[in-house]
């Protein structure tokens, strides 16, 4: 499975306070440790980023991609902080992932930003009002997506169709919903769609204790279903080994005693 | 309509591994694609076949091999130039029988001797083989690496019993390893990650599963070289991306079918011509399977091998 690594975020107060001060260390350390333990993509979330996007969003890729040869995905709702992204990522080893589309008209230029920079592109199947009920209403959302992306000339295959996981905390029922999702997604082109979940979103509000066992007893579920991909912590290590076993379980990997090692 | 080819295209790559010197070195491996189906991928270099020697007379072959060597196989450094200028091997394997504590016992000095003195003797490369017992083998191809150093060889078999010495040998020497294990793919993957775990460049490894020959459980060689091929490609695992040894020939020359007679199986027709035929119909099988090494004994087979090859490339 594809680990977007999720932790230089501006949530994080320790990365928030280096994106101020533009003190490029704590990120480039989040960056490498990720890296090392196996994320494919760094996600850069920088928030809304309203002033001075542009330029933040160019000097995290910089500075993260001077010290991991990843590509980046770029997390953020500014339009224009995205196009400054794309415009200095290096594309040398990988194409950028932009985070994300959706069925809000808010959200269409992020789509037409990925299909002209040829980048690939998260689509998260909600609309501008509620929150999807089940799992068919979020395919009807990501048919939308997909003709849009058509008519774009962004390929299928760029498109990862994200469900939006819910918290189980308050939301039980919609952690199956999300589930029969993964399924269906993959449904609805031949090659089968890409899919992605932000998988720590299961277990928020839970105690903290709780958290890393949620997520990786989820990411088994999500797995078995098809994912593709996970936005999550590649820092943890319970987590990453579960999903190490499970693909040996699939047969994605091949079983060696060492297999956890690799 | 016009038919389209379905084409199906890796993630993933067989290693590059190179062995010998100057113009004689040669390369194996570099597949993208499955063996010679050229037209999904890149299989720049074509399997290699070497001449199997040993470092003492081949008592234990049967007739039909033995007799083609008879003149020179007194002698390792005799037999190896046969080989090389007589047969126009490109790479030639000498097998270290007689260091075997029931074959001779001989000292790892005086195989480094005999090394030696075929690296002299030769222009080609080079693989040296130990007599497969685990104690000594450790010993005598750590002795082996020494002697050989600047020829980059390759030597082997590291295994599971035995691979941090010969590794750290390898490595100091700079020659290229054989890690086998015993028809079991995860031991195959196993001891790829322990070996590189060890510093050892995965890029310098070749991976010998353990052959058989027709008749004698080849479909379970078959089929683990095809699952290495495949986890190497298709799930684009670098532990399984080495290229694939078939040591063919001492698997081939000791079963009934090369060894009968014709007094004792007339129904099975000339001597010659069945072992020649089992040697290379096991390589050719190996070769589809995916190996990009062979050793292999008889002349005849390996030509008919070679010619298979030609035509399928």
């Amino acid at each position: 499975m594809i680990i977007i690594g999720e932790k230089i975020s501006v949530i994080a107060k320790k990365v928030r306070e280096a994106m101020e001060a533009r003190d490029p260390k704590p990120i480039q350390d989040l960056a490498l440790a990720q890296w090392k333990a196996g994320a494919y993509f760094i996600d850069v979330n920088i928030g809304p980023a309203e002033d001075n996007g542009e330029d933040l969003m160019k000097w995290m890729c910089e500075s993260i991609q001077e010290v991991v040869q990843a590509p980046l995905c770029l997390d953020t709702t500014n339009v224009s902080a995205l196009r400054a992204g794309l415009e200095v990522h290096n594309n040398e080893w990988g194409r950028a992932l932009v985070n994300s589309t959706s069925n809000d008209p808010e959200r269409f230029p992020i789509l037409d930003l990925a299909a002209e920079f040829n980048a690939e592109l998260i689509a998260l199947t909600v609309g501008k009002g509620g929150l999807p009920a089940d799992a068919e209403e979020r395919c009807g959302i990501a048919a939308e997506i997909m003709a849009r992306a058509m008519e774009a000339g962004l390929p299928m295959e760029d498109i990862y169709l994200d469900p939006l996981i819910l918290q189980v905390c308050t939301t039980q029922d919609q952690a199956m919903h999300s589930i029969k999702a993964i399924e269906m997604f993959q449904e609805l082109n031949d090659p089968p769609m890409k899919t992605v979940v932000g998988l720590s979103n299961i277990s928020n509000g839970v105690p903290k204790n709780m958290r890393s066992l949620i997520d990786r007893t989820y990411a088994v579920l999500l797995m078995n279903a098809g994912l593709t991909s996970a936005i999550a912590n590649p820092l943890d290590k319970e987590m990453m080994d579960t999903i190490k076993t499970t693909e040996v379980f699939m047969n994605k990997t091949l079983y060696a005693d060492s297999y956890l090692e690799m | 309509m016009s038919f389209v080819v379905p084409k199906e295209s890796f993630n993933g790559k067989v290693a590059s591994v190179d062995f010998g010197k100057d113009d004689k070195a040669l390369t194996i491996g570099g597949d993208s694609a499955l063996p010679f189906l050229s037209f999904e991928g890149e299989l720049p270099n074509k399997p290699v076949v070497a001449y199997e020697i040993q470092d003492c007379p081949p008592d234990d072959w049967p007739d039909t091999v033995r007799e083609v060597y008879k003149d020179v196989s007194g002698d390792p450094v005799t037999w190896a130039k046969y080989c090389q200028d007589e047969q126009g091997a490109k790479a030639i394997a000498l097998r270290l029988v007689s260091t075997h504590p029931d074959r001779g016992d001989k000292s790892a000095e005086e195989a480094s001797q005999t090394i030696k003195d075929v690296l002299a003797a030769i222009s080609v490369p080079l693989i040296i083989l130990g007599s497969n017992h685990i104690e000594k083998d450790s010993t005598v191809l750590v002795a082996a690496a020494e002697a050989a150093s600047g020829n980059n060889c390759v030597i082997g078999k590291a295994q599971e019993g035995n691979y941090k010495t010969i590794v750290a040998a390898a490595l100091a020497h700079n020659h290229k390893l054989i890690a086998m294990s015993e028809l079991d793919i995860n031991l195959a993957k196993q001891l790829n990650i322990l070996i590189t775990q060890m510093g050892f460049d995965k890029n310098k490894l070749i991976t010998d599963p353990m052959c058989s020959a027709l008749g004698y459980g080849l479909e379970y060689t078959y089929s683990v070289m095809e699952r290495i091929r495949l986890a190497g490609l298709a799930q684009n695992d670098p532990t399984m991306q080495p290229p694939i040894l078939g040591d063919v020939g001492m698997y081939v020359w000791k079963v009934k079918e090369t060894v009968a007679s014709e007094a004792d199986v007339p129904e099975w027709g000339s001597l010659e011509e069945r072992g020649i035929a089992w040697e290379t119909l096991t390589a050719t099988s190996l070769i589809l399977s995916g190996a990009n090494l062979l050793i292999m004994r008889h002349p005849s087979a390996i030509e008919n091998v070679g010619k298979t090859i030609d035509e399928l490339v």
